[in-house]
């Protein structure tokens, strides 16, 4: 630690932290005062120290989304699902800035069974990194309608697979729309979901970062095909007093993408097949393309928040 | 879900044609005097093919799923539910009560239908 100090802490880029180890090294005394209201009181330095600095601290990370690898599908739109989503893994380990975990935002596998999820799990579990699920309409095919997910990914979730977690000052929200649909509706939270969902952010700050991932957009991007969800205006009320809040998405296998106020909503690439755009279509279907078209539909996308930037910077890789 | 015994909807089926001269609703491709006993439904470009259908009590559904996405047939008031149904995947039930039973597909809940059962 320095002896001597200097006139102008800016220019040296001494945070608060380092200021008051620095000042208090070279006074020789270990208390901080304070004026409040015209009130002078001291605490101890390493009080002052312990104690949590009044917003968040983010240092800067990266994290991974992938999205719909549908394991077990194989039909003409693309044969072999199973190794675009090996593609997609060897880019995962090629990047140059290791991620510091995965979200999947569903639709992991395309039929529900055994085998299919145990294939995704081996697969991705090559990349070594934590993997946060949450499941898609796909994934809940079961006869026990979501057992099989919950069984593998369930563990310290709530309801139908709901959670949340802090990672370097940014909390992150995982919810399930795909359970318990209704006829003729879109995607669905449920009122136990939102109950969670409003104690879980009650006690955070505005200033956090929130990250919010789900499988069925929770933007109403295209009704006609149930590409929304119905009572998600009560989350994003929840959700809009927040600094900086992005929704991440999957199941439409095509990037769209919308700010509202404060909140940015993105939806992702499928690393198995890609689906017409809406409307541009009879149905949302599986899209056959050429052969050689296909990889560029198909992608993942970096997540890297930045030190001091609230916006997160999100970076497409397709597979070719 | 009762089961009907393969004699006791023969029986049915016969005394039904020898008292109804004709039929109020005839399904496509069955001969005029046959009662119908099957209907089939298509499940393609995320729909249910026809929409509405009308059958006797005691008429077997059959749908079929032509897309590469698969759908499940799922009743609103839970009286009947598929399996996931895979591309060329079948489902098939046995109307037995008369009403109107409203069902939709359980992914992909915009696609919705119903089967009518009202007696000739």
């Amino acid at each position: 630690m320095s002896e001597h100090h200097s006139d102008d802490p800016q220019a040296q880029g001494l945070n608060r932290r380092t200021l008051l180890r620095h000042c208090g090294a070279w006074a020789g005394a270990g208390a901080l005062y304070t004026l409040t209201g015209g009130i002078a009181s001291s605490i101890g330095l390493d009080t002052a120290l312990a104690m949590a600095p009044k917003r968040g601290e983010t240092k800067p990370f990266t994290f991974l989304q992938i999205s719909d690898t549908h394991i077990g599908f194989d039909k003409a739109a693309n044969p072999n699902a199973r190794g675009t989503a090996l593609q997609a893994i060897a880019k995962i380990k090629a990047l140059p800035i290791k991620p510091e975990f995965i979200l999947h935002t569903g639709d992991i596998t395309h039929l529900s069974t055994d085998e299919q999820f145990a294939d995704a799990d081996a697969m991705l579990g090559e990349t070594g990194l934590p993997i946060f699920h949450v499941p898609g309409e796909h994934d809940f095919l079961d006869e026990g309608g979501g057992k099989a997910f919950l069984t593998r990914y369930g563990k310290n979730t709530l309801g139908s697979g709901w959670y949340s977690f802090d990672h370097s000052g940014v909390h992150f929200v995982a919810l399930n729309n795909v359970a318990n649909l209704k006829a003729g509706g879109m995607a669905h939270l449920g009122d136990d979901q939102l109950a969670w969902l409003k104690a879980d952010l009650a006690p955070l700050a505005s200033s956090t970062p929130v990250v919010v991932f789900a499988h069925i957009p929770l933007w109403t991007v295209y009704e006609a095909w149930g590409w929304g969800t119905d009572d998600a205006g009560q989350a994003l009320a929840l959700l809009a007093r927040f600094g900086s809040v992005t929704v991440l998405n999957g199941h439409i296998h095509q990037i769209v993408q919308k700010v509202e106020g404060n909140i940015s909503f993105h939806s992702a690439r499928s690393t198995a097949y890609p689906q017409p755009a809406p409307g541009a279509a009879p149905s949302p279907g599986p899209l056959k393309v050429p052969t050689e078209q296909l990889p560029t539909m198909l992608g993942i996308r970096t997540a890297r928040f930045l030190r001091g930037s609230q916006p997160i910077a999100l970076i497409e890789t397709p597979l070719a | 879900m009762p089961r009907l015994s393969f004699l006791a909807v023969g029986r049915v089926a016969l005394a039904l044609a020898l008292s109804v001269p004709t039929l109020g609703i005839s399904p496509p491709g069955v001969m005029a005097g046959v009662p119908a006993r099957a209907q089939t439904v298509a499940i393609k470009n995320f729909a249910f093919v026809p929409q509405v259908v009308t059958v006797t009590p005691g008429t077997t559904v059959t749908w079929t799923n032509t897309d590469d996405d698969p759908h499940t047939v799922t009743a609103s008031d839970k009286s009947f539910r598929s399996a996931a149904l895979d591309t060329d995947g079948k489902y098939s039930f046995t109307f037995t009560k008369p009403g109107e039973f409203a069902y939709f597909c359980s992914l992909h809940p915009h696609m919705t239908a119903k089967i009518i059962v009202k007696a000739g």
